[in-house]
């Protein structure tokens, strides 16, 4: 399984960067989500995997026993989600504005300082 | 989006929606849930809301504009956050617990305030988003 | 001490704000600031000549060591009473100099501000503050040799000293800090109990040319030289007090400083005679071909330079005390000098030695003390020109084995010297006066009384050396010299060799002045070697560099952020592929893998075709949609590997997101598609290796073991600790709460640029 989702964290990133690298401004969008999702899986699995054992301490007990899943990347991946949440609508929205003011999707085309907004 | 079944079934969807991002907040100490998801979830429940009946009278709901819920949000965890160094003489975000669990809610301290917080910052933020962005499309 | 370095410092910024009442007649009360620091620093003699050290130090940054400590020794006062003696003259000077001039304030502003710096430079007793002030020397310098600003020459000079000055400045502060670091103090005074230490050290040979490097750049030594020619186009106040008396002697002044801590091998010596004397002959032979005024000044400036690193060289304690004497001795005479050639300057407007002649019947005062000057530089008996000669001599005349070889050379470069001092001193005053300048007359004794009063003082010193020994040589010897030996200057020291090279020296000297005429053919002449001048060589060094630089750039800042991705993907494509290939073992135990069911299988599918399909699809809903699939995966995914709160956070914003790209979607742009074939299968190559690179790094990773210390700690105590039993959620808003304060901050962040991005620009546009 783990080996599994080591190819998909692969794809993943591959897919992402791939998507970066187009010209096309929606794309890049699309590039940064999907990165974003193949960071998150790559920190999950680093934690390594664990089914069915949620870091949660049983309500009859009052310390974590047995096997458990790490807490500390959910931690992270959680805040992650949230903050990409925030990221991809400033993104979208960058990208929205740009087409409206320069009337071009083409990145190529931005490459100048210049231009009078 | 103004269907006939969407429409009457938010009436009761709001604040049916409400309570459980509530409830999902005020058992995330214990169980999963907390802040975070119980913040998306309100959110959700208002852009929903707005879908079936309007972003106008969403706002009428609201009554304030999203916006002002971070700051709130923001004030609430931050003085949960230094509540240890002003009455307790302890270091900065020091949990602060009452001693007897209050029903329902459980143990209080001042981690749930802090909780609350980020459920108002994360409503605030994503409503603010939404709203402006289907507001100027 | 601190008050006195201080001083220059607050009077400048004084000027910033009062400036325009220093414009008119005030200007002349500036000249106050200098000569009160000059009679306090007088106050200082006696104890001083007594071999005391007076010692301040005042706290700065103690945990770097680096503090504002001052020393006063001989070596300190000789230079605060230069820079404070020429500088009250020449503050004085200038007030009729650039009378009227509409930024004159500006000007005293600045020349106070090196004054101070200068101050600051030979008070320190710290490497570190040193260098400080070493910087703003140079950098208060350009501001003086760029002060005529609308020309570009002026501008041109004032960066190439900068330049030249600012390196030296850095490879100073490479020296210090090596310097520092073997000695363990950045104390000047207390490196010399670790002087063995240095010696023996490694780096020793490093700090040496770091320090030489400093030196030889600041005090203009070849091959760097040219700055200070150039650095003449500043107005003749700055070059007389900067360019001659003061600054370039700054190089000096460390060298001297740093005799007794590094002179223990014979690389120090052997270097510092070798480039001292190429430096005074160079120079000095470039005299003859020149015929500005100026050009002959600084010439000899360097060549005097030369003598006195050379005489460092030498090293023995009558070259240092020859070379203490001679610093005076020049400060007098060449500060004379330039202000004589600024008077000349300034009346008849030219400084072609070709074209002035006769000017003593219109500038006496002048041309008497144009005469004393060329006495002193000539060496010629009475003056303190002639004893600083004779210790010349002497120095070369004792150094083992090659002294004969010294001592003709410095005899050749003293007899250049002695041509040049006429050439500047006496020639515009003799001969028949020409009809143009016939109607000058003699400009504000402002500007003649500080050269008479510079020459007097180079007679009164000549007659009594007796006054120079006991202020400035003794004091100087016993603070640099190891084994001091008590010694005497005299005027007279009876028939002796050195007396018949000094009249040779005079002989052969009048004998080059009266036979050679300066002429412009030669200065053309010259002109044509500037092809392998250093100066050429440098600035196409310069050149080139800003053109491989300007290469550089171009082939990396493209504007592309395409380019910039993909140089970066490559980059970590080779250093990761090289860091895991190089030592790549694949440990993974199969059995302790998770077992894989047909639920995660379908799951991983639908995954893996939404990626698939995002990339490869040609509608934007579709790939909206596809993406919408992939979040749901991963929603489901975390449910069954033990991440409740990630699943439900994932499907929340999932939800959320989704909802935002169809608000947006019909606004965004269609599809565009731009690359050709080849470009798309080159950036594939580049994602995939990098996927592939990615997925290898993992399966490394997950061979190793691993560290659950932190977990742990948060699994046993976030119920003790925090009362909570989702430890998730306890990390979350307890045991990191203020990382996740933070978090959320940066959430109202792009919640109010997303704002910000669309209402704020309707409002402006509403105005329009």
């Amino acid at each position: 399984m783990e080996i599994i989702l080591a190819i998909i964290t692969g794809v993943l990133y591959a897919s992402g960067i791939y998507m970066i690298l187009r010209r096309s401004m929606v794309k890049l969008i699309l590039g940064i989500i999907l990165l974003g999702n193949g960071v998150n899986l790559l920190i999950f699995l680093l934690g390594r995997i664990t089914k069915g054992e949620p870091p949660i301490i049983d309500s009859t007990e009052k310390v974590l026993q047995g096997v458990y899943a790490d807490p500390i990347p959910q931690a992270l991946i959680l805040t992650a989600i949230v903050i990409s949440f925030g990221l991809q609508a400033f993104a979208i929205i960058l990208v929205k504005r740009t087409y409206k003011v320069l009337k071009t999707d083409d990145l190529d085309q931005l490459n100048t300082t210049d231009e009078d907004s | 989006m103004r269907t006939l079944i969407l429409k009457s079934a938010s009436s009761y969807l709001l604040p049916v929606l409400l309570l459980f991002s509530v409830f999902i907040l005020l058992r995330g100490h214990y169980l999963p849930g907390g802040g975070f998801v119980g913040g998306l979830v309100a959110a959700i429940a208002f852009v929903l809301d707005a879908f079936s009946n309007g972003l106008d009278k969403t706002k009428v709901v609201l009554k304030v504009h999203p916006g002002f819920l971070m700051p709130l949000g923001l004030l609430i965890a931050f003085l949960s956050g230094i509540t240890p160094i002003l009455f307790s003489d302890l270091p900065l975000m020091t949990g602060l617990w009452a001693d007897d669990p209050i029903p329902v809610i459980g143990a209080l301290g001042s981690a749930l305030f802090f909780d609350l917080g980020v459920y108002l910052v994360v409503i605030g933020a994503s409503l603010t988003i939404i709203f402006t962005i289907s507001e100027s499309a | 001490m601190l008050a006195a370095v201080l001083l220059g410092f607050l009077f400048s910024l004084f000027l910033v704000f009062s400036g325009t009442y220093f414009r008119g007649k005030l200007a002349v009360l500036s000249s106050l600031i200098p000569l009160s620091l000059f009679v306090y620093f007088l106050s200082y003699l006696p104890e001083v000549s007594n071999g005391e050290v007076i010692y301040q130090s005042y706290e700065w940054i103690p945990s770097f060591g680096v503090n504002l400590s001052f020393t006063l020794d001989g070596l300190a006062l000789l230079f605060a009473l230069m820079i404070t003696g020429v500088g009250s003259l020449v503050f004085l000077y200038t007030s009729a100099y650039l009378k009227d001039h509409k930024y004159l304030d500006r000007f005293y502003g600045y020349l106070s501000l090196f004054m101070a710096a200068m101050l600051g430079l030979v008070l320190s007793d710290n490497l570190m503050s040193m260098f400080i002030f070493w910087e703003l020397t140079s950098i208060s310098s350009f501001y003086l040799i760029g002060f005529n600003n609308d020309k570009a020459d002026s501008r041109k000079s004032a960066l190439v000293a900068l330049g030249i000055t600012g390196i030296g400045g850095l490879l100073l502060l490479g020296g210090a800090v090596l310097l520092g670091d073997v000695a363990g103090t950045y104390r000047i005074s207390e490196m010399l109990s670790s002087r063995e230490a240095i010696a023996d050290s490694s780096s020793y040979l490093l700090i040496l040319l770091l320090i030489f490097g400093a030196a030889f750049t600041k005090s203009a030594q070849f091959p760097f030289h040219f700055w200070l020619p150039g650095a003449m186009k500043a107005p003749t106040p700055v070059s007389t007090y900067l360019h001659s008396a003061t600054m370039v002697k700054a190089g000096i002044y460390l060298l001297f400083r740093m005799t007794p801590v590094l002179n223990g091998g014979d690389i120090w010596h052997t270097i510092l005679i070798i480039v001292g004397a190429v430096t005074m002959l160079y120079s000095a032979i470039h005299i003859i071909f020149r015929t500005d005024l100026k050009g002959i000044l600084a010439y000899s400036t360097i060549s005097a330079l030369g003598i006195l690193v050379f005489l460092i060289g030498i090293g023995t304690q009558a070259a240092l005390v020859a070379a203490a004497v001679f610093i005076v001795v020049h400060a007098l005479y060449k500060a004379s000098l330039f202000l004589i050639t600024g008077i000349i300057d300034h009346e008849t407007g030219t400084r072609d030695i070709t074209q002035l002649a006769g000017l003593r019947k219109v500038l006496m005062p002048v041309a008497i003390a144009g005469f004393i000057a060329a006495l002193i530089s000539g060496g010629v008996p009475p003056t303190l020109g002639f004893v600083g000669k004779d210790l010349i001599y002497e120095a070369t005349l004792h150094y083992g084995g090659s002294a004969v070889l010294l001592t003709v050379l410095a005899i050749l470069t003293k007899i250049l010297l002695f041509y040049g001092g006429f050439l500047a001193g006496v020639k515009p005053f003799m001969g028949k006066l020409p009809e143009k300048y016939s109607k000058l007359h003699l400009p504000s004794p402002l500007m003649w009384v500080p050269p008479l009063l510079m020459t007097i003082a180079g007679i009164v010193f000549g007659i009594f050396p007796g006054l120079i020994e006991t202020a400035i040589a003794k004091p100087i010897a016993m603070t640099q010299v190891i084994d001091y030996e008590s010694f005497h200057l005299k005027l007279w020291h009876g028939f002796n060799t050195v007396l018949g090279l000094s009249a040779i020296t005079i002989t052969l000297g009048l004998v080059l002045y009266f036979a050679l005429k300066p002429k412009h053919s030669l200065e053309t002449a010259i002109a044509k070697l500037d092809v392998i001048a250093p100066k050429t060589l440098l600035l196409q060094l310069s050149t080139g560099f800003e053109k491989f630089s300007t290469l550089w750039t171009n082939f990396f800042q493209t504007g592309y952020l395409r380019h910039y991705l993909s140089t970066i993907v490559a980059f970590l494509i080779v250093l990761l592929g090289f860091l895991l290939f190089s030592d790549f073992s694949l440990n993974i135990d199969f059995n302790t893998l998770t077992e894989l069911t047909i639920y995660e299988l379908s799951i991983l599918t639908m995954l893996l075709i939404g990626v698939l399909y995002t990339v490869f699809t040609k509608s934007r809903l579709a790939a909206v949609a596809a993406l919408g699939v992939v979040g749901l995966s991963f929603s489901l995914l975390f449910l069954f590997y033990s991440a409740p709160d990630l699943a439900m956070t994932q499907f929340s914003v999932d939800t959320l997101t989704v909802i935002l790209f169809v608000l947006v979607l019909y606004k965004l742009p269609k599809y565009l598609n731009l690359s050709d074939t080849k470009i798309r299968i080159k950036h594939g190559v580049l994602s995939i290796s990098f996927g592939v690179l990615i997925t290898l790094l993992i399966l490394r990773v997950l061979g190793e073991p691993k560290n659950a210390e932190v977990s742990e700690y948060y699994a046993e105590n976030a119920y003790k600790l925090a009362h909570g039993k989702n430890i998730v959620n306890v990390i979350l808003v307890d045991f990191r709460g203020i990382d996740t304060m933070i978090e959320i901050s940066v959430l109202i962040v792009a919640a109010l640029g997303v704002f910000g991005l669309l209402k704020l620009r309707l409002k402006t546009r509403d105005k329009k």
